[in-house]
């Protein structure tokens, strides 16, 4: 168990240092010079020189890529040039958002997706299973910034049950704060809610037509106890697998579902970035990002370690 | 009155009839071996006898277990039934236990599911019932997962489950066949022990006559859904009437009649061949441990002769035969073909292989034509018409079924389709590597005499390679015996059946499940 | 199988039936579109803006008083080339990839591609697409690499994972006891076999690229204007959402039944391909 965890850690840090590599080889390499980029056609050679001293381009490449990973590895990530304040500041403001909206999202995904996958594969070819696999594939087709833009419509415009957008922030409240998250998080939850249901569906499935399901049965196990007792663990191997792949579609679709809503979060920062060229905080913020994705799908590599006893053995 | 009686069943599945009219009677106590080919419904018969059959299946008839007609049962009168009056163990010990869960759960669940005892009562009677089966938790923890232990141990953990209870039958459908013989011996006689101390009624389904001799005390025979033949074990081979049954057991014994042709000079030398594969890392540090699957191993095959190879598996044959054909490299030692070595074009295209699998020796996607052309892939030229026609003749098909797709071929057939495309560039050698062993017993006698017949029309030399002594004994001249990647016995086939020299050998044969002998059981 | 009980299989898939029927309804149209549309899509007639559906207007006019059926046409010509030619990348790179991934298993090739896959699957496509942006401004070509990109790991996963168990079968070796080399066993028997489930994974990866290309260009970073998308249109109803809910109601019916067409379509054809689920023949 303990040579797994280590040999997973040790891919999640080669991966991390390559995924540095990339984003720092597109975002400082690929522009030629970053200043006289960021500052557009018209800057005055004056100002890029001051900024290109400020960035510290005039170090060596190297020099500079070991300044950014120290950097993000002390929690400093430079100034930003249009904020005029720490990236690390303005980048930590956003996070207290958008990491409660992917994790209050990740949360309602696995609370509908469970019971529904379940309840499904008890029913197999009832009226149910087929209405309900039905509602999933409507899930699935429905763009979430659209289905966002309804339900804005539906339950802050006419029936005023939520204010339509913004953040009161943190401190208004805890149940306050998670109000105004509610309706961002059933957004992006209902397509990836869908399709967990139907990965969790056809995997109780898969798992039921296998040989020790009908070991079980043949001690004496009703097909109840046999969906609990053996087809449910064995299951959720695949079902994990898509909860890691959810995450990274999770916090990319809160980017969008951040505009809907106007959410002070990551994916608004990035976009004024973008607009601003402000490539310091373009590229810490994907930095992050790319960060959250593998350490989550380190995460799901423990979990199946404890689902599946034949991989804590096997190298 | 009978504990299990079978009247008139008749079972359908999505409309398709699978039984037509099976009646069986098992007695307390009795042990009814049930034989039949693959397709024959003898599975069908156990599953309908617990109800667990697969979706869409119907059936007709009265089955009565312990007073109690099951087609017309409750569910819950099922459960109840299962695992407490009925054991059940199935074929495939591989995937039969949950892999997530340890084996002392899955015996425990056993009893917890049918009677009200506490956790540590359970436990306790899961370590008596492992301890049955030759599995004491001082040595074999209970705390252990399936995947931590061999297939025969497997196998005992689900008659451990299927025996928690003292079940008053046993259902065993092909119990022995996934495993190695030596393993099946050991399987048969724990089987026998249970049956013997519990009183417990047993009915024993397989496609091996031998298996069940010694076993049983009475036999049904099964064909196309239906019951063919019944009769005691004791007397069924001189008794019995139907012509099936009189050519299963012809079948069983089929001795080919091969003509001796082999000549003294040696086609292919082994010299002290060695392959080793590296394993997993057990540490962080050291070097991988090495694993030795073939562990300096000599031989030569002499012309015309047909060599058999005999081992368990992962004894390393199957390494060997892959080295032989040049697909893998030698640590050490050499392997040639007529002086050249067996990695050149030259002595590979002089070669050619059969495989077990009829089903997956074919790319489904391919038409007959194009596969069994593929091995001109070595020569300078194209396959002509009239060679592929000839191929498929000599196998015993028509020259029309090369615009066919192996589907649409049986099990048999395919497995004439596979040597005709090992025969159709005239190799000096064909490597049979389980080449009969997926087969019912009567397709085998046909591929094995069709075997023969080619040898000696083509001048062929076979390495003969199986699991099976009963097989390797009828066709083969010399045999070689491996074990853990060594050759641990080597001589003629009688010499070696007569008098084998090492104790590996002598377990085998000892192992090996015989028929009773027809002839002198006729003649007395 | 002979040709016959495959129509009639065909037409016994309902899932198929629909979501082809779906699916050609908005291929045709912006087919249509590529020579005819009801009103020209470049014609601003403000005097007609934020009208509702009527005989003339089928779906109304924009706030610009552009048709917004014309546009929806037009836009499908977007999506379906977004789409299309992500997957096409995805499978152009990503099937050799991960053919030679399987050729190669347990070897370094194998190794690196794989990790490599895992990396790319660490940036999602809007974390590409935002790079891109970042570096050379929004535009639809963008959105085909950014997603295109995405397709690559997702065949090159799928690929691996469906010829490894090929790997092991006995016509393989019986290819390679004939003396053929891993590439032309990986184009000659390898591609056939797991060509069913390309098509199948093709399909739900093509609808999924209309979803993510309808995302990209509702924050801006997919085709710009003048050309119209399904994406911006939903991006400039918003605003006005309240006064002419018609304005998002169209564009989003639009996208949900395309996606939801491809992936009847897709659900269809496995169901129909598949061979664990179609056993006859065997």
């Amino acid at each position: 168990m303990l040579y797994y965890a280590v040999k997973r850690l040790g891919s999640l840090c080669i991966s991390l240092i390559i995924a540095s590599l990339v984003i720092f080889t597109c975002i400082e390499i690929v522009p030629g010079d970053p200043a006289s980029f960021m500052l557009g056609i018209n800057a005055q050679p004056d100002t890029i020189a001051a900024l290109r001293e400020e960035l510290g381009l005039n170090q060596s490449l190297t020099q500079r890529y070991f300044g950014w990973v120290g950097g993000l590895l002390t929690g400093d990530l430079g100034t930003s040039y249009t904020y005029r304040s720490p990236v690390s500041e303005i980048v930590a403001d956003r996070i207290a958002i958008s990491l409660p909206l992917a994790i209050y999202a990740l949360s309602l995904t696995v609370l509908i997706a469970f019971p529904v996958g379940l309840i499904a594969a008890s029913k197999r070819g009832s009226v149910t299973d087929v209405s309900v696999m039905g509602a999933t594939q409507l899930g699935i087709a429905i763009p979430n910034f659209w289905f966002a833009m309804l339900m804005v419509l539906i339950f802050a415009i006419n029936l005023r049950w939520f204010s339509a957008g913004g953040f009161p922030g943190w401190d208004a409240g805890f149940w306050v704060a998670m109000k105004a998250l509610t309706l961002p998080a059933i957004a992006l939850a209902l397509p990836q809610a869908s399709i967990l249901s139907r990965v969790m569906r056809s995997s109780l499935l898969d798992t039921l037509s296998e040989d020790y399901v009908r070991t079980a049965r043949a001690k004496g196990l009703t097909r109840r106890q046999v969906m609990w007792r053996h087809a449910l663990r064995n299951a959720l191997i695949p079902v994990l697998t898509i909860i890691g792949l959810q995450f990274s579609f999770l916090l990319a679709g809160a980017i969008i579902i951040e505009n809907v809503f106007f959410l002070p979060g990551l994916g608004r920062l990035v976009f004024q970035a973008i607009t601003q060229r402000d490539l310091i905080v373009v590229e810490s913020v994907i930095m992050l990002l790319v960060f959250a994705v593998i350490v989550v799908n380190f995460l799901v590599d423990l979990a199946y370690a404890w689902v599946d006893p034949r991989l804590r053995v096997q190298s | 009155m009978s504990l299990l009686s079978i009247q008139n069943l008749s079972l359908s599945i999505h409309g398709k009839p699978i039984l037509k009219g099976v009646s069986i009677d098992i007695e307390a106590g009795q042990v009814c071996g049930v034989i039949g080919e693959s397709g024959s419904g003898k599975s069908m018969t156990a599953f309908s006898v617990v109800q667990l059959l697969p979706d869409g299946a119907s059936s007709e008839g009265k089955v009565m277990l312990d007073g109690i007609d099951v087609l017309t049962a409750h569910e819950s009168t099922l459960c109840d039934l299962r695992g407490r009056a009925v054991g059940i163990v199935f074929q495939e010990p591989m995937t039969a236990l949950n892999p997530v869960k340890t084996i002392g759960d899955q015996v425990m669940e056993t009893i917890l599911i049918h009677e009200r005892v506490s956790k540590a009562e359970a436990m306790d009677r899961a370590a008596d019932a492992l301890t049955r089966c030759e599995l004491p938790p001082d040595r074999f923890p209970m705390t252990r997962y399936p995947h931590e232990l061999s297939g025969g141990q497997r196998q005992r953990v689900v008659i451990a489950m299927a025996i928690a209870l003292r079940p008053k039958l046993l259902i065993a459908d092909e119990p022995t066949t996934a495993l190695d013989v030596t393993t099946q011996a050991e399987i048969l006689q724990l089987l026998k022990q249970l049956v013997t101390e519990d009183g417990m009624s047993m009915m024993f389904i397989t496609h091996d006559l031998a298996v069940v001799t010694g076993l049983a005390d009475k036999i049904v025979i099964m064909k196309d859904g239906e019951v063919v033949e019944r009769g005691h074990a004791a007397t069924l081979h001189t008794e019995m009437q139907q012509p099936y049954t009189k050519q299963l057991f012809a079948a069983s014994t089929h001795q080919p009649e091969r003509g001796q042709q082999s000549t003294p000079d040696p086609i292919l030398k082994v010299e002290n061949a060695v392959r080793t594969y590296l394993l997993p890392r057990q540490s962080f540090f050291g070097e991988r441990p090495e694993f030795h699957a073939v562990n300096d191993v000599s031989f030569d095959i002499k012309r015309g002769e047909c060599l058999g190879l005999v081992g368990e598996s992962g004894c390393g044959k199957s390494t060997l035969t892959r080295a032989i054909l040049g697909l893998e490299p030698l640590k050490s030692g050499r392997i040639t073909l007529d002086g050249e070595p067996v990695s050149t074009s030259v002595a590979q295209r002089r070669m050619q292989v059969v495989f077990q699998d009829p089903y997956g020796s074919f790319n489904p996607r391919h038409k007959v034509e194009r596969l069994i052309k593929e091995p001109f892939h070595r020569l300078d030229r194209q396959a002509t018409e009239q060679e592929v026609d000839d191929a498929l003749v000599s196998v015993g098909l028509q020259p029309s079924d090369k615009h066919k797709y192996p589907h649409e071929f049986s099990g048999g057939q395919r497995q004439r389709i596979a040597i005709a495309r090992a025969l159709i560039i005239r190799p000096d050698l064909i490597i049979l590597d389980e080449a009969v062993s997926a087969l019912d017993v009567s397709v085998r006698a046909q591929v094995l005499d069709l075997l023969v017949e080619l040898s000696r029309e083509f001048d062929l030399t076979y390495l003969f390679i199986t699991h099976d002594l009963t097989v390797v004994r009828s066709i083969a001249d010399r045999i070689l015996v491996m074990q853990k990647g060594k050759i641990v016995e080597q001589g003629a086939t009688e010499d070696v059946f007569g008098a084998p020299s090492s104790d590996y050998t002598r377990s085998l044969i000892a192992a090996a499940p015989q028929l009773p002998d027809m002839t002198k059981a006729s003649t007395s | 199988m002979t040709h016959d009980s495959f129509v009639q299989s065909l037409f016994r898939s309902r899932n198929l039936v629909i979501g082809v029927g779906m699916t050609a309804v908005f291929a045709i149209a912006a087919l249509v579109s590529l020579i005819w549309t009801p009103y020209d899509v470049t014609q601003l007639a403000i005097a007609n803006k934020m009208q509702t559906p009527s005989a003339t207007h089928w779906f109304g006019t924009d706030h610009f008083g552009r048709d917004i059926l014309s546009m929806l046409m037009v836009g499908a010509q977007t999506s379906i080339a977004v789409a299309f030619i992500a997957v096409g990348i995805g499978m152009g790179i990503g099937v050799p990839l991960g053919l030679t991934a399987a050729a190669r298993r347990g070897g370094v090739l194998d190794e690196i591609i794989m990790r490599g896959n895992d990396l790319v699957f660490a940036f999602p496509s809007l974390v590409i697409a935002i790079m891109i942006t970042a570096l050379f401004g929004p535009s639809a070509v963008n959105a085909i690499i950014a997603i295109g990109i995405f397709n690559i790991p997702v065949f090159a996963r799928l690929s691996r994972g469906a010829a490894l168990p090929l790997w092991t079968r006995d016509f393989i070796m019986s290819a390679r006891v004939a003396g053929k080399g891993a590439a032309r066993i990986s184009v000659e028997h390898i591609l056939p076999n797991i060509f069913n489930l390309l098509i199948v994974q093709g399909t739900i990866q093509f609808s999924l690229g209309i979803l993510a290309e309808a995302g990209l260009s509702y924050v801006g970073l997919g085709a710009q204007p003048p050309i119209p998308s399904w994406g911006r249109m939903l991006a400039e109803s918003q605003t006005l959402i309240s006064i002419a809910p018609h304005l998002a109601l169209f564009p989003g019916c639009t996208i949900l039944l395309t996606v939801l067409g491809l992936n009847l379509a897709g659900d269809g054809l496995r169901d129909l391909l598949d061979p664990r689920i179609r056993r006859t023949g065997r």
